[in-house]
């Protein structure tokens, strides 16, 4: 589905991954984990088309280099972001269209209201504007923002950041629903165990470098690369 | 009574002009960050082709009105073509130099094609007569102007609200490049942005010619300075805050004008922007601009 290979991202003149290669087949979960500062933002905005980068980026054996961020997203790449960046001053309602903003066929409406109704507490606020959300929710409102559009890929940059453990629960356990719709998804991640345990396929990045991947069975419950993890942060 | 009411329809006409502008530039820079200061130029663009217009092809009035809406959008969206594009990107100094450069080249073209003196294009004067509503003498001009802003900003409104181009601008105000990541074209957002801006200059360019009569190379740029004041006032790139600070301007002349001795006139100007002061120095972000609307704009 999504083929990456010998991937650079560049921030200005400041290299930030170095050459990576990864590959997310179709109706995989696939775990990008990784220190703060390891590049794991960089690779999704590389294939977003928010930051330049090198290397190849094939989606459904597609080259995307030269599209620019609104064909990328056409061509069914969508992204829950870093930070969630959703719509503070529109409603909740609306920010759920933004999301469906490509589509032309009648059926917007309805998933808008199934979303709504599978997180009642933002059909409780659809009217509401969404700055006023919680973070969960806020959380909750992008991963629906982003799947509104029927991606072919979903990219989720640390969504259980700053989550209390339970509301961290909710994410991980839409992530599985997802996984089981048949989603593709590709899940960046600090959370390793709750990701691991999610995920078919891993890989772990450092200083802009792929350190370790393989099928998540070989990494156990994650506590290992914990340590691995912040033994790299210098 | 009489009185009274003249100079409540002066306030709301002057402030409908200002508001007018002021959402046009408002709309323009809650999107991209461009202080657009070649409105003003769009402005003296629709009255020269009424100019030309009304000399070559009809002076009906309806005819000339949609071709004064028409070229103030069309230039206002090749501006946004050839000049702003090029510079979305950078920072927010370069976007208002290239504007001014736009401004300065504009007026020129303007003073080499047409004249430095007044060309006269007096089709829509008739708009301005004295009418007797009830016991009151009123501008009819002033009751389009203020009835037309208001009609004209409901409109707006329920764009930016209803249509899902207009919900897309409004979200734009906070994160473009969200936006973008919604699959919504960057180009397109940018382009109705300038095409609502052009239309609204449109409007205050019929009603400025209905006043004056006539087309001058610089006669959108005291109108276009006044409306940046009110953008300030109102907090720069808020619609409300635009509308609001528009019609407090135009109270604010009036009423300066009301209550200053004749002998201070000359002062006038100058107490309405002692005022504008104080109120900036009550809210330094403007009226409508909490602390927390404050954000990266691309
Ligand atoms: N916009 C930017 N400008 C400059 N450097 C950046 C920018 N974004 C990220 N970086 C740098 O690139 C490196 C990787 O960052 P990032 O991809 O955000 O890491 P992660 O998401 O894994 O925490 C870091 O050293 C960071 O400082
Ligand atoms: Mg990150």
């Amino acid at each position: 589905m999504l083929e990456i290979s010998g991937l650079k991202v560049f921030h200005g003149p400041i290299e930030a991954v170095h050459g990576i290669d990864i590959s997310v087949p179709e109706g995989s979960c696939v775990a990008l984990l990784g220190p703060n500062g390891a590049g794991k933002t960089s690779t999704l905005s590389a294939i977003t088309g928010t930051a330049r980068a090198t290397g190849t980026i094939r989606l459904e054996g597609r080259d995307l280099a030269g599209l620019d961020i609104e064909d990328r997203f056409r061509a069914g790449i969508s992204i829950a972001p870093e930070g969630r960046r959703i719509f503070a001053n529109l409603t909740v309602f609306e920010n759920l269209r933004m999301g469906a903003a490509t589509r032309t066929d009648g059926g917007i409406e309805r998933d808008i209201e199934e979303w709504l109704s599978r997180f009642p507490i933002l059909g409780e606020r659809r009217s509401q504007s969404a700055g006023t959300l919680s973070g969960g929710e806020q959380q909750m409102l992008t991963i629906a923002r982003a799947l509104l559009s029927k991606p072919r890929i979903l990219l989720l940059d640390e969504p259980s950041l700053g989550l209390a453990p339970k509301i961290i629960g909710q994410v991980f356990a839409l992530i599985e629903d997802l996984r089981h719709e048949g989603m593709t998804i590709l899940l960046v991640e600090q959370n390793a165990g709750a990701a691991i345990e999610v995920a078919d396929y891993v890989y772990v990045l450092a200083n802009g470098l792929v350190t370790r991947h393989g099928p998540s069975g070989e990494f156990g419950d994650g506590s290992g690369l914990m340590g691995e993890l912040t033994g790299v942060h210098d | 009574m009489d009185y009274a009411a003249q100079q409540l329809l002066n306030a709301l006409s002057f402030g409908a002009e200002y508001a007018l502008i002021a959402v046009g530039l408002a709309i323009v820079f809650s999107i991209m960050g461009l202080v657009n200061f070649a409105h003003g130029e769009v402005i003296a663009f629709g009255g020269y082709s009424m100019a030309v217009v009304g000399t070559v092809v009809t002076g009906n009035p309806l005819v000339l009105m949609a071709a004064v809406l028409i070229a103030c959008v069309s230039v206002s969206l090749l501006l946004e073509r050839v000049a702003f594009r090029t510079v979305r990107k950078a920072d927010i100094t370069t976007g208002l130099l290239t504007a001014f450069g736009v401004s300065i080249i504009l007026q020129n073209l303007y003073l080499l094609l047409g004249s430095p003196r007044p060309i006269s294009a007096t089709q829509f004067i008739f708009l301005d007569r004295t009418l007797l509503i009830g016991p009151v003498h009123v501008s009819s001009l002033q009751i389009y102007e203020t009835v037309t802003t208001i009609a004209a900003i409901l409109f707006l409104t329920l764009f930016l609200k209803r249509s899902y181009l207009g919900i897309a601008m409004r979200a734009a105000s906070r994160d473009f490049q969200m936006v973008r990541l919604c699959g919504i074209r960057a180009n397109r957002v940018v382009a109705t942005a300038f095409a609502i801006s052009g239309l609204l200059a449109g409007l205050a360019c019929i009603f400025i010619m209905a006043r004056r009569g006539s087309v001058t190379p610089h006669m959108g740029f005291d109108p276009v300075l006044t409306a940046f004041i009110a953008c300030v006032l109102g907090g720069f790139g808020s619609l409300p805050g635009a509308v609001l600070g528009g019609f407090i301007l135009g109270f604010l002349e009036v009423g300066v004008l009301v209550l200053l001795p004749q002998t201070a006139g000359g002062l006038a100007q100058a107490a309405v922007f002692l005022v504008v002061a104080l109120l900036l120095f009550w809210r330094p972000d403007g009226i409508l601009t909490p602390a927390t609307e404050k954000g990266d704009k691309l």
